[in-house]
């Protein structure tokens, strides 16, 4: 499908092929709400989030499972070749007015299909030293 | 939360047509910077009629559906109690600026778990010809009173 980008060849089970830390902060936030359309406030406003019991401003899950596929992307070289993606939503990301927040991801290819030329990668996905993603998984195509 | 929603197939909502700005901000609001999801020429030279969106574009088209379910006055669902459990995507192929997508609910399981409710949907989207081109399916939870 790409010309212009190189598509790696087909990794092995166990292999390593990303790895990435995000540095999450209230814009970030902000910028995903808008570009989304969540305007849950429990994602921009410390009252709120107070108001409802959370230790904080929390990360849309959805901007957490967006970011974490971007590793998986810039290795296969072509969003187009993510034909599924999968996460289960475990732990929020809190993140801190002045600090932020800092995601780790690490992307593992969990299983081959060298029939239909596609991979599965599993995501760890980690923040505070506790994974926030379960069962995060994409399918790559190398057709 | 009401039971018989299983199986439920709401009205598809109104066609959403996917512009190049808005693939280009949301790739912006996830980090994304593959040239494929925000310069023409590099998708074109990739072989896609213009930018690609990002693997969980089709988020904001589902979220168009998911509104109907909570909306539906017998459903029983607290929006203030939601939690989102899973999502999953499953493309037939890219999302593409310039596709209209026409995206239908499902209601596929109500399952209740310790006090929780669980609703898992499906969102298919279909292009303008018909053709598939995701299914977006969310399980969201609804906490109990002690949650």
């Amino acid at each position: 499908m790409s010309d212009v980008q190189q598509t790696p060849t087909m990794p092995a089970v166990g292999d390593v092929v990303a790895e990435r830390t995000v540095h999450l902060t209230r814009d970030a936030l902000v910028r995903y709400a808008g570009a989304s359309g969540d305007f849950n406030p429990i994602h921009y406003r410390d009252d709120v989030a107070a108001s409802v019991g959370l230790p904080g401003v929390l990360a849309h899950g959805m901007l957490t499972m967006g970011i974490a596929a971007q590793p998986v992307v810039d290795w296969i070289g072509d969003p187009g070749r993510v034909l599924e993606y999968q996460v289960r939503f475990t732990r929020p990301v809190v993140v801190d007015p002045e600090t932020g927040a800092d995601l780790q991801i690490v992307a593992k290819v969990g299983k081959i299909d060298e029939e239909a030329r596609t991979a599965r990668v599993d995501l760890t996905v980690t923040y505070a030293e506790q994974t926030v993603l379960g069962k995060a998984q994409l399918v790559v195509s190398f057709a | 939360m009401n039971p018989e929603l299983a199986g439920r197939v709401f009205p598809p909502v109104a066609p959403y047509l996917v512009g190049r700005e808005k693939i280009r901000e949301f790739s912006r609001a996830v980090f994304a910077t593959n040239p494929i999801n925000l310069d023409p020429e590099a998708a074109r030279a990739a072989g896609y009629a213009d930018v690609v969106a990002p693997p969980t574009f089709a988020v904001v088209v589902q979220e168009h559906t998911l509104q109907q379910l909570l909306a539906a006055p017998d459903a029983g669902i607290d929006f203030s109690r939601v939690v989102h459990g899973d999502q999953r995507f499953v493309h037939h192929r890219p999302i593409v600026a310039g596709d209209e997508l026409t995206a239908q609910l499902t209601v596929t399981a109500v399952k209740s778990l310790g006090g929780h409710s669980m609703v898992t949907c499906d969102s298919v989207m279909t292009d303008a010809a018909g053709e598939p081109v995701v299914t977006a399916t969310s399980t969201l939870v609804v906490r109990g009173d002690e949650g």
